[in-house]
């Protein structure tokens, strides 16, 4: 934690994008998580990735749950909208919010506690729903605001701190989300940026539900050795399946994309995102090729990171439910309250 | 890139850009903390340590650091360094009790000095401690130099120049005024151990023109007349006056001449504007004085009448560039009236008193050659400083002169080899105080430059000794100190400490550090944070990070120093250190 607040000066050649604002911008007020903690280095990936995607500040809700990794909306872009709900809950509100205005950019910061145990009924059904959304879990394995005890996410034979063993076994975000039908999922590092970043870029321009999982130490409780969650463990046994690289919609495809080995997928805003196979026998649009990759490497310890599963084609929320076309503030008043009258004529046909 | 050694102290001095830029190498950011705490005569002292003359320098150096001030890359305008150091000269208390003691038993070895500038005088600073016999010949009836002949009293009091001088002289110093030295050869044969030559570059360049010689009592020489203004000789001058020149000189001479009666004055440049030699503030101050600067004017000849100056011919002269390099053409011409004309376009060495047959060699320009580094003359035992030596530079490049110029009197005298010279030392210790505390004050205040009061426009001509700027109010040394980025508190990083978490890269306000995989200085200068576009600044590389094998990389040019990489490092792989940069002088060679 800082007592510091970070200076009002900035690099005199720092680059500004499309909207005249410079990374600085994007920023949010000082963070009081622990030094080092990898939470803050996803945070600094959201604000690079918005910022090259030329958001508009208050075209994006932020939205949490409770713990450490829920305090991250207050970190990033202060000019946005932004909720702190009720622990594990994040999911209803963000569902409510994106069926009241399907215009705007969604981003859930949840963690291994907020959505893998008190929250993993609402993080099983807003997947299943296909709220359109950028959900990430800061997944670090413990639960840090209370020290350091196991959580969901913990691996069998995973050392605490002090040398307790865990012997539950885990849930793990990625292979839950191939079960139940996720259309975007992904798994990045928070030590890892030249990753992250498209990830996170490619989520927020997925039409449907982007699931990022992503491996972010906690310093203080599970960086120690016989920790799977560690910065050295995660490096070690990282193994990247297939690299997203993000392509705005201003860039021609066939200027990045010759053919070959990678598959472009297109987004809906008209971006693409190019799949590289890093991994040979990875296919990322094989449901159920995906899953077994990843549940053979993770018995050999290794850790599957990269664009894992992508399906542009599945329907979202909006569809799937056939609501109106733009966000409920912009229709007309007779529309959105038909009057005593309308409402009359619905309630009979439930008599 | 191979990694960055910082065991060599250049590369923490590199980084205290002032320090660094400055010819004696000042503590600045030392003596601006003292100031900040209120500790003027320590802050005086930790000058004078370099500089030897603050209260003279706080007014009139040349001052180099400056532009060379971080703050100026991230906020325009650098951190006022010799106005802050004026408030501590100002400000202090008693000094001379707390100067190295001057032992009543000397070494036996005598030192000649030749005339009493602040070359010589630092000559004499150093020495003195050790034991040395000082004798300083002067010319003038006065010690001080071109310090007191050719600054103005309005920009460098009296008081301040004597008291300083007085701080040198008064400890035992052979002081011999009036008295000119005529001759080397004589000089050399009077069994001194060394002779060091301060004489300046006394000699103003002349202008051969036509009807140059016609009135000498209203064409005159700059730095000749100046002379003659500070010792009273000349106390008037006619209304219109023409400066033809535009350095540093020339704005003295202008604002003199406001002060002794002339109401029209106009200083002639042949370049354009922004091409003139005199530093950015003196043009300010002279055009606050609705002084005329008037550029690509080359004087061509002098209207006479009845033997009386009328006036100067020019030919207005148009630049362009040709292949790289400037070139004039001539437009046309312009006649401007004056009564008198002062000539400031520069000054040089002159030796008529040395001998050519005594082993001292000149070069082809008629001038010494003299060794850069310890200042010896190609005779042993005698050596140049200040302006003797090089031509005209300015005061501080003087002051490091004599500092060398001592450093190597003291080998020569004890038999040992001037050319080892002592090394550079560097110390560094952690400024951290506790979990977010650290021994300095790093918040980075916004506040722009204060500017100095200066005496109003009415009542600053009534008197030639009118001090035209006042000093800082403590109000405005109270803003600017904290102006100062704290350079000297440094960035020290623990390649095996880290465990390439990002915290500090994500932190940094200024983008200055990148963690990524090595290369060569070009490409690696292209793949970090922000641009570094800075080539003067090397870039700082760590050793391999123990995880991925990818380097830390630092780029110095903008970073504020405000220690957030290291509040936010979790296993102190970096730390903010103080350095603290030992620079040799001949008081460190003691017992040697």
């Amino acid at each position: 934690m800082s007592f510091l607040q970070k200076p009002k000066v900035s690099h005199s050649g720092l680059p500004r994008n499309e909207l005249g604002l410079s990374i600085r911008d994007y920023e949010g007020s000082m963070s009081t998580l622990c030094a080092g903690c990898g939470h803050d280095s996803v945070t600094a990936a959201l604000i690079q990735a918005i910022w090259e995607l030329n958001l508009p500040p208050h075209t994006i809700v932020k939205m949490s749950g409770i713990g450490c990794s829920s305090k991250t909306p207050a970190y990033f872009v202060e000019a946005a909208h932004g909720i702190n709900a009720v622990h594990g809950r994040m999911p209803s509100i963000a569902t409510g919010a994106n069926a009241a205005n399907r215009n705007l950019h969604y981003i859930g910061i949840s963690g291994d506690g907020d959505s893998l145990s008190i929250g993993l009924g609402q993080f099983a059904h807003v997947l299943r729903r296909n709220v359109r959304m950028l959900y990430l879990i800061e997944n670090n394995g413990v639960y840090g605001l209370t020290k350091g005890q196991f959580s969901a996410s913990a691996d069998l034979g995973s050392k605490a701190k002090k040398g307790e063993v865990n012997r539950q076994p885990p849930i793990d975000p990625v292979t839950l989300a191939l079960e139940l039908g996720g259309s975007f999922i992904a798994r990045g590092f928070s030590g890892d940026k030249d990753q992250l970043v498209p990830l996170i870029k490619a989520g927020l321009m997925h039409d449907g539900f982007a699931l990022l999982d992503v491996l972010s130490p906690c310093v203080t409780f599970n960086d120690h050795e016989g920790s799977t969650k560690s910065y050295a463990h995660t490096r070690h046994f990282d193994h990247p399946a297939a690299q997203a690289d993000f392509v705005p919609r201003k860039i021609p495809i066939q200027a990045v994309y010759a053919g070959g080995e990678a598959i472009p997928v297109a987004l809906h805003d008209g971006s693409t995102v190019i799949l590289k196979k890093v991994a040979k026998d990875y296919n990322p649009v094989n449901r159920e090729e995906a899953y077994q990759y990843i549940q053979e490497h993770r018995a050999r310890g290794q850790i599957v990171t990269g664009l894992l599963y992508i399906n542009e084609d599945q329907a979202e929320f909006h569809t799937l439910n056939g609501t109106a076309s733009g966000a409920l503030r912009d229709l007309p008043y007779a529309d959105l309250c038909p009057g005593a009258a309308v409402l009359e004529e619905i309630q009979q046909r439930y008599r | 890139m191979k990694p960055t050694d910082v065991s060599n102290p250049d590369h923490f001095h590199r980084v205290v850009d002032c320090q660094w830029a400055c010819p004696a190498h000042t503590d600045v950011p030392g003596y601006i903390r003292l100031i900040a705490q209120g500790r003027f005569t320590e802050a005086y002292l930790l000058n004078r340590e370099s500089n030897v003359f603050p209260g003279i320098l706080g007014r009139v150096c040349d001052r180099p650091c400056e532009p060379a001030c971080r703050r100026g890359r991230v906020d325009e305008k650098p951190v006022a360094i010799c106005r802050l150091k004026r408030v501590a000269a100002d400000g202090k208390g008693e000094i001379a009790s707390h100067l190295p003691p001057v032992p009543a038993r000397k070494n036996g070895k005598r030192i000649a000095c030749v005339g009493a500038g602040c070359a010589s005088l630092t000559v004499a600073n150093d020495l003195l401690p050790l034991g040395y016999e000082i004798t300083i010949f002067e010319k003038q009836r006065e010690p001080g130099g071109l310090m007191r002949t050719n600054i103005p009293a309005f920009r460098l009091p009296t008081e301040v120049l004597s008291e300083e001088i007085h701080l040198i002289t008064d400890r035992g110093v052979d002081l011999r005024l009036d008295t000119p030295v005529a001759s080397m050869k004589a000089l050399l044969e009077r069994g001194f151990d060394a002779v060091f030559v301060g004489s300046g570059a006394p000699r103003g360049k002349n202008l051969d023109i036509p009807g140059r010689y016609e009135d000498p009592a209203h064409v005159h020489i700059g730095i000749d007349w100046l002379e003659s203004v500070a010792f009273g000789h000349v106390t008037a001058i006619g209304r219109k006056v023409l400066i033809i020149g535009a350095g540093n000189t020339a704005m003295d001479c202008c604002r003199t001449s406001l002060r002794l009666g002339a109401t029209d004055v106009k200083v002639m440049a042949r370049k354009p504007l922004t091409l003139l030699k005199a530093s950015d503030w003196e043009m300010e101050e002279a055009l606050e004085e609705s002084i005329e600067i008037i550029p690509c004017h080359a004087p061509r000849d002098f209207v006479l009448a009845d033997k009386r100056v009328q006036g100067v011919d020019f030919d207005v002269l148009e630049y362009h560039e040709h292949d790289g390099r400037l070139e004039s053409s001539i437009l046309g011409s312009a006649f401007f009236p004056a009564d008198d004309v002062i000539l400031a376009i520069g000054q040089e060495n002159a030796f008529p008193w040395i001998e050519r047959d005594i082993g001292l060699e000149f070069d082809r320009w008629d001038v010494p050659k003299v060794d850069r580094r310890t200042m010896q003359s190609t005779r042993p035992g005698v050596f140049f400083g200040g302006d003797a030596a090089f031509g005209p530079e300015n005061i501080i490049w003087a002051v490091e002169h004599g500092h060398q110029a001592a450093i190597s009197i003291h080998q020569y005298c004890q038999g040992e080899e001037i050319q080892v010279r002592p090394p550079v030392g560097l110390h560094l210790a952690s400024t951290k105080m506790g979990m977010h505390e650290w021994s300095y004050s790093n918040r980075y205040d916004t506040s722009g430059r204060r500017k100095v009061p200066h005496v109003g426009l009415t009542e600053r001509f009534k008197n030639i000794r009118i001090e035209v700027e006042l000093g800082f109010t403590p109000e405005q040394t109270g803003v600017e100190v904290e102006r100062c980025l704290n350079c000297d508190i440094q960035t020290v990083f623990f390649a095996p400490k880290c465990i390439e978490c990002d915290a500090c890269i994500d932190v940094c306000p200024t983008a200055c550090l990148t963690l990524a995989v090595n290369g060569e200085e070009e490409d690696l200068r292209g793949r970090l944070k922000a641009p570094a576009n800075n080539r003067k600044q090397p870039l700082f590389v760590s050793e391999p990070l123990t995880q991925t094998g990818r380097v830390m990389v630092k780029d110095e040019d903008q970073c504020v120093h405000c220690g957030l990489c290291a509040e936010r490092c979790p296993t102190a792989a970096w730390d903010m250190q103080k350095s603290l940069v030992k620079i040799p002088y001949a008081s460190d060679l003691r017992g040697r």
